[in-house]
C-alpha cells in the first residue's frame, strides 16, 4: 500500500500508515521528490507515528528524501517519533541528521512556517 | 538417642548443601562437652576475643561492643551445642547481623568470627583431653559437626541478611525515581538525585519520553546537581536521553554540572558538545524560557517585604 501524501498549502504531508517494506520506501522517496517539484512545496511533514521499529534502513532513506527535498528547496520534518523508537534509535545510534524532528503535525506545521516564513515566495 | 541429633541437623542443613555426616554422636559426651564450655566461659571468651582483635576483625566496632556481642554469641553457641537446635543462634544472627551490616562489616569478618570461634573451642578440646586420644576423637567428633553446622547458619544468617538490605534499597531506590515536573506550559524539569546505573537511565529516560508525548512539552532541563559522580556510562546516558528527546521534537538542556563534574568529563573525553549546557537550575530555567519565548517581569516591590 503506498504512502498517502496529502497537499496542504506550500506543504507536503506524508503519513505512514504500517510498516514500510524497503520497495514502499523507494517509493515513497521518489513520490515525495516528484510532488516538490509539481506542487513547489516549502516543507515536507512525514508522520511516523504508526511506526514500531525505525531500522536503519528507513532512517536512512528518511535522510536520503530530507537531502533530495532540500536540494529542491524543500524543508523536511519528521514527527510522531514514539519513546521506545526514538530510544531503540538512539542505542542503535541511527542518526536522522539533519533532518528537524517535531512532536506531532500542530508542531510540524508551526515550526515549517517559522522556517519558511521571512523567504516566502512571490505571490505565495 | 541419636534421633535427638540428626533430625534437626538433616531438616536444616538441606538448603545449605550436603547434610554434615554425623558420625556416632555421644549425647552425654556433647552434655559434658557443653558443661565444660560453660565453666571455662570467661577463658575461653577471653581468648577468642583476643584472636578477633589480632586478626584485626570489627575494626568499625568499639572493643566493648565486640565483647558484648560475642559473649551473646558465646552463649548461643553452647546452647546450639546442647540442644542441637539453631533457630535461637539463626534469630541472633539475623539480629547482630541488622545491626552491624550499616556499619560497614563484611561477610569474610563474620565468617572470621565464627571460625575463630570454633578453632579456639576446638583447640580448648583438645587440651583438655590431651591425655586421652581415644576420648578427644569422640569429644571431635561429637563436636565438629555440630560447630561446621552453626558456622553454616551464621554465615548463610549474614548473607541472607545482607542481600534482604540490598533488595530493600534496591526498591527504595526504585520508589525514590525521578519525577519529571512540568513548570509551565511546554516546559519540562527533571531534577536527578543519586546514583545513575544504566537500568535507572533508561528508566529515566522512558519516563521523560512518555512526559514529552503527554504534556507536549517542548523544552526539557534536566538537572544534575544532586548527581555525585558522573562517569563515562552515565554521559552516554545523558547523551542518548537528550537525543531521544530531540527526536520526540524537544529540546534539552543539561543544568546543574559541578566544577569537579566538568573536569572528569572533560578529563575522559567525553563529548556533550551536542548538549546545551547551563550552569544552574535557575540559569536552565531562563535559557527555557528565552526559548520558549516567555519573558518574565517582576511587577512591584516584592511581596516578601515587609507590611505595616
Amino acid at each position: 500500500m503506498p504512502v498517502p501524501i496529502l497537499k496542504q498549502g506550500d506543504y507536503l504531508i506524508a503519513s505512514i500508515q504500517s510498516a514500510l517494506s524497503d520497495t514502499e520506501v523507494l517509493e515513497l522517496r521518489d513520490d515525495l521528490a516528484d510532488r516538490i517539484g509539481r506542487f513547489r512545496s516549502q516543507g515536507i511533514i512525514i508522520d511516523v507515528a504508526a511506526l514500531d521499529v525505525i531500522d536503519s534502513f528507513v532512517a536512512r532513506s528518511l535522510r536520503n528524501i530530507a537531502r533530495t527535498a532540500s536540494l529542491r528547496g524543500a524543508v523536511t520534518v519528521i514527527v510522531g517519533i514514539q519513546p521506545d523508537v526514538a530510544v531503540a534509535m538512539v542505542q542503535f545510534r541511527l542518526n536522522l541528521e539533519p533532518l528537524q524532528t517535531a512532536l506531532d503535525l500542530e508542531e510540524a506545521l508551526a515550526l515549517l512556517d517559522r522556517h519558511t516564513r521571512g523567504h516566502g515566495r512571490d505571490g505565495g | 538417642m541419636n534421633d535427638h541429633e540428626e533430625d534437626p541437623m538433616s531438616e536444616e542443613d538441606g538448603s545449605v548443601g550436603p547434610p554434615l555426616q554425623a558420625p556416632e554422636i555421644d549425647a552425654a559426651l556433647l552434655a559434658e562437652l557443653v558443661a565444660y564450655l560453660r565453666e571455662h566461659r570467661p577463658e575461653l571468651r577471653e581468648a577468642w576475643v583476643e584472636r578477633i582483635n589480632e586478626a584485626q576483625l570489627l575494626r568499625v566496632m568499639s572493643s566493648e561492643e565486640v565483647f558484648t556481642e560475642m559473649t551473646a554469641v558465646y552463649d548461643n553457641y553452647v546452647d546450639a551445642l546442647e540442644t542441637g537446635s539453631i533457630e535461637t543462634l539463626r534469630a541472633y544472627a539475623r539480629s547482630l547481623s541488622e545491626r552491624i551490616i550499616h556499619r560497614g562489616v563484611e561477610t569474610h569478618e563474620v565468617l572470621g568470627i565464627v571460625l575463630l570461634l570454633r578453632d579456639v573451642l576446638a583447640r580448648a578440646l583438645f587440651i583438655h583431653h590431651q591425655g586421652d586420644p581415644d576420648l578427644l576423637y569422640r569429644v571431635l567428633d561429637a563436636y565438629e559437626p555440630a560447630a561446621n553446622r552453626i558456622a553454616v547458619t551464621v554465615g548463610v544468617s549474614f548473607v541472607d541478611e545482607r542481600e534482604r538490605v540490598i533488595r530493600e534499597q534496591q526498591a527504595a531506590i526504585r520508589e525514590l525515581s525521578t519525577p519529571v515536573l512540568q513548570v509551565r506550559g511546554r516546559l519540562l524539569i527533571l531534577p536527578i538525585i543519586g546514583v545513575l546505573d544504566s537500568q535507572r537511565a533508561r528508566q529515566l529516560t522512558e519516563q521523560l519520553l512518555g512526559a514529552i508525548q503527554a504534556n507536549r512539552a517542548k523544552v526539557v532541563v534536566i538537572d544534575i546537581t544532586g548527581v555525585a559522580s558522573v562517569d563515562v556510562t552515565v554521559a552516554n546516558h545523558l547523551v542518548q536521553t537528550v537525543e531521544a528527546s530531540r527526536l520526540m521534537g524537544a529540546s534539552a538542556i543539561l543544568t546543574g554540572l559541578s566544577s569537579g563534574i566538568a573536569q572528569t568529563l572533560v578529563d575522559l573525553g567525553v563529548d556533550l558538545g551536542s548538549m546545551r549546557t547551563v550552569g544552574d537550575l535557575q540559569g536552565g530555567l531562563e535559557e527555557a524560557e528565552r526559548l520558549l519565548g516567555y519573558r518574565v517581569i517582576q511587577e512591584g516591590d516584592p511581596v516578601l517585604a515587609p507590611q505595616d
